[in-house]
């Protein structure tokens, strides 16, 4: 439980800051306050903070300082590698992603007409359809390093290879927000060329990201202006974000292995349960094939809008695909791009799990959804034996 | 709740009488929407009066049951040259129908809307749809397909009230809808593109040839889909004493044109008809009669046929034709419930 009283099982969507983020973010949102890119000794000082946060980002990363560009969260990093990439070279403007990546990939490369591809059953990329996409006129291609909504892992190892072999010109972009919990990202950013982090996937402030762009790959910046970040990103500075982001991210790496075993531990516990209390459950992707905070299930014969409600009068926070403007739940278009049947799509749900998650947390999520879906399929059982004896 | 201050105030009473009150907004449009119960601003205004409220709010989203039980029958119906009444479909099929399923489900007692109307109880014991007590923003006739189940568990809470003192209430309440516009049009119709942009991306116009009620040849038209009884403008037929539409003949694409006396018409045969659950077969029975959302009611006798799904709608004096596919809505005597509603049939040509 939360200090809200909450079963919080959405940290796929934000996870809670961490106390060394928050400590080393206050100092920027208070008596630190001047614009780094002043000449004084106060400007120098904050100055300081943001080289500081590069190094430590690099550190973790695995590459070198001059590659990390904070930016103002993980959709802006996502849309500034991409348009950045296909706006360099009018010969080479074509963009590539599987049908599962994330709406911030997604709809970039469909605005520039891009080419978006099959994924397998688990929504990780069909490597034979990204082969007969790539070509020379391919600016970027982006794959996600681990699924938002069902948590599968990609293989950037092949996926790189192919495009050294097909489309050698293309730079390689990894929407790596989901990653930076659950894997060491020095097996993630030596496969691509762009990678793209989020602060508050991993215990940061929301409203900063990263974009790491390596050493001689050009982008065309989205955002000009005073030239920040070696002109690739305008803007002032968020100090305390970034500050906040580095914190985090580098608390993140050292508790990585620790956290991954007792949460997969725990996840396993919640799936399990699931699959033992109730009938006609499918586990998504296998979990071998995922990490280890993500629980996904479709429950038969259940809508997830009606279980959503249901767990969250009960204080159980679960999500299911990516919500809308309006906060409407629409049908997901990472479980059609799977290829899951419509009837099992309608009863997905996505309960992610953090560092926070404890045990209490699990048995409480079973027992409230166990019992909601049990409530669920019961009142439709009823409604629909009522409708068909009716005159 | 719509975003709309009907709704806001039909919360906001239920909650001050003490009621667990959860406050919902459909998705059901997905395209573009100006107006009416599916823009996005519309949820914002009905998201933040529900936490001015300090109740929950949940956006459901129909919007695949709207697309199949509303959109498409809309279109349909243009193709079979009747004029339907989309709004009615939402109530039938997806706001007293899918919603109520889902409130089935999630095991509320009752669903609340902001319409203007009363479920009444009559001597009976039945329950029937009772006019607004503001006459002029009275929504019954929106509302007459609901049968005793539905009525069993629907609130109107602001049925009794006048539209001015609606807006009152939300102004004492400090309501940000307190003085929106009200949204009459169908939500999913822009002002911008009109009903004939959105109906030319769903349907191949058909080009028809007007006559007039001898059978000459007047002119013709490049859609007979977006020709409705009752039309006199845009017909190409200028001049010379007013025409109006009179029929429509689809498969003959064919549209007739009439003087105003010969718009008037002394019956209408009504299909697809539902009743007040308490009423047997009302042969011969003497009721007012209403065929669109805010015109008035005009005396009749209804005669019903054998399995009481068709009647015969006799008005004591000629009314204006009634177009195809509009909701004609039977109330009693003294024009206070629905005694029941269907839909004006295809007439017999001209």
């Amino acid at each position: 439980m939360n200090d809200a009283g909450l079963c919080y099982l959405d940290h796929a969507a934000s996870t809670p800051m961490r106390k060394s983020a928050l400590a080393a973010m206050m100092p920027h949102l208070t008596e630190s306050y001047a614009n780094p890119t002043g000449s004084h000794r106060f400007a120098r000082a904050a100055r300081e903070a943001i080289d500081e946060a590069r190094d430590t980002v690099a550190a973790v990363v695995g590459c070198k300082p001059g590659e990390v560009v904070f930016t103002g969260g993980g959709t802006e990093s996502d849309n500034m590698a991409l348009y950045g990439a296909a706006l360099v070279d009018a010969t080479r403007p074509r963009l590539v992603c599987p049908a599962s990546e994330h709406h911030a990939v997604l709809q970039t490369v469909e605005r520039h007409a891009g080419t978006v591809i099959a994924t397998d059953g688990s929504a990780r990329v069909d490597v034979d359809a990204l082969v007969d996409a790539l070509g020379d006129d391919v600016a970027a291609v982006s794959v996600m390093a681990v699924n938002n909504e069902v948590g599968s892992i990609n293989d950037l190892a092949v996926v790189a290879a192919a495009i050294a072999e097909h489309a050698p010109s293309a730079l390689v972009h990894s929407d790596a927000i989901q990653a930076t919990s659950w894997l060491d990202l020095h097996d993630v950013w030596p496969h691509t060329d762009l990678l793209s982090l989020s602060g508050h996937k991993f215990g940061g402030p929301k409203g900063v990201g990263a974009l790491i762009v390596r050493t001689g790959r050009v982008l065309t910046p989205l955002l000009v202006g005073g030239g920040q970040e070696r002109e690739r990103r305008s803007g002032t500075h968020n100090v305390a974000g970034i500050a906040g982001f580095a914190a985090a991210i580098v608390e993140a790496d050292a508790e990585r292995a620790d956290t991954v075993s007792r949460v997969a531990t725990l996840r396993d516990r919640l799936v399990d349960g699931l699959v033992a209390g109730l009938d006609d459950v499918h586990e998504t992707v296998g979990r071998d094939q995922k990490v280890a905070g993500s629980a996904h299930v479709c429950f038969g014969g259940v809508e997830s809008e009606s279980l959503l409600y249901l767990l969250d009068r009960a204080g159980v926070c679960a999500s299911a695909a990516s919500s809308c403007a309006s906060g409407a739940i629409s049908v997901s278009h990472v479980l059609t791009a799977m290829g899951v049947a419509p009837e099992w799509a309608r009863g997905a749900v996505r309960m992610t799990l953090g560092r926070t998650t404890t045990a209490v947390d699990v048995d409480r999520a079973l027992d409230v959804a166990t019992d909601a879906v049990a409530t669920l399929r019961a009142r439709t059982g009823a409604r629909l034996a009522e409708r068909a004896s009716a005159p | 709740m719509s975003g709309g201050v009907d709704s806001s105030v039909a919360a906001a009473l239920l909650r001050d009488e003490g009621h667990d009150v959860v406050g919902v907004t459909m998705r059901l449009w997905g395209g573009p929407s100006d107006s009416g119960c599916c823009a996005v601003s519309d949820v914002d205004d009905a998201r933040r009066v529900a936490q001015q409220l300090g109740i929950d709010h949940h956006v459901f989203n129909f919007s695949d049951e709207f697309e199949a039980g509303v959109v498409a029958p809309y279109v349909d119906a243009h193709v079979r040259g009747t004029t339907p009444n989309p709004c009615i479909e939402c109530n039938r099929t997806i706001k007293f129908a899918r919603l109520a399923e889902r409130a089935d489900d999630l095991g509320f007692d009752a669903i609340a809307t902001g319409h203007h109307a009363r479920v009444v109880r009559t001597a009976h014991g039945g329950l029937r749809v009772g006019r607004g007590a503001d006459r002029a923003k009275d929504q019954s006739y929106v509302l007459h397909m609901l049968g005793q189940r539905q009525l069993a568990r629907t609130l109107l809470p602001v049925g009794d009230l006048t539209k001015a003192r609606v807006r009152e209430i939300a102004t004492e309440a400090g309501l940000r809808t307190a003085a929106k516009d009200e949204s009459q049009d169908v939500c999913f119709i822009t002002s911008t593109a009109g009903r004939q942009l959105f109906l030319a991306e769903r349907l191949t116009p058909r080009p028809a040839t007007i006559v007039d009620t001898g059978g000459r040849e007047l002119a013709t038209v490049a859609s007979i889909e977006m020709v409705t009884i009752g039309q006199r403008r845009g017909l190409g037929i200028g001049g010379g004493p007013a025409r109006y539409v009179v029929d429509i003949d689809p498969r003959e694409a064919r549209v007739v044109v009439g003087g105003a006396d010969e718009l008037l018409c002394p019956t209408i045969v009504v299909e697809s008809m539902t009743w007040a659950a308490d009423l047997a077969a009302p042969a011969g029975t003497a009721v007012q009669v209403q065929t669109s959302a805010h015109g008035a009611a005009h005396a009749a006798t209804a005669e019903v046929g054998d399995d009481a799904t068709t009647v015969v709608v006799r008005f004591d004096q000629p009314q204006r034709r009634v177009a195809p596919g509009q909701s004609v809505v039977l109330y009693d005597v003294d024009d206070a419930t629905v005694l029941g509603g269907g839909i004006a049939a295809t007439g017999p040509s001209l």
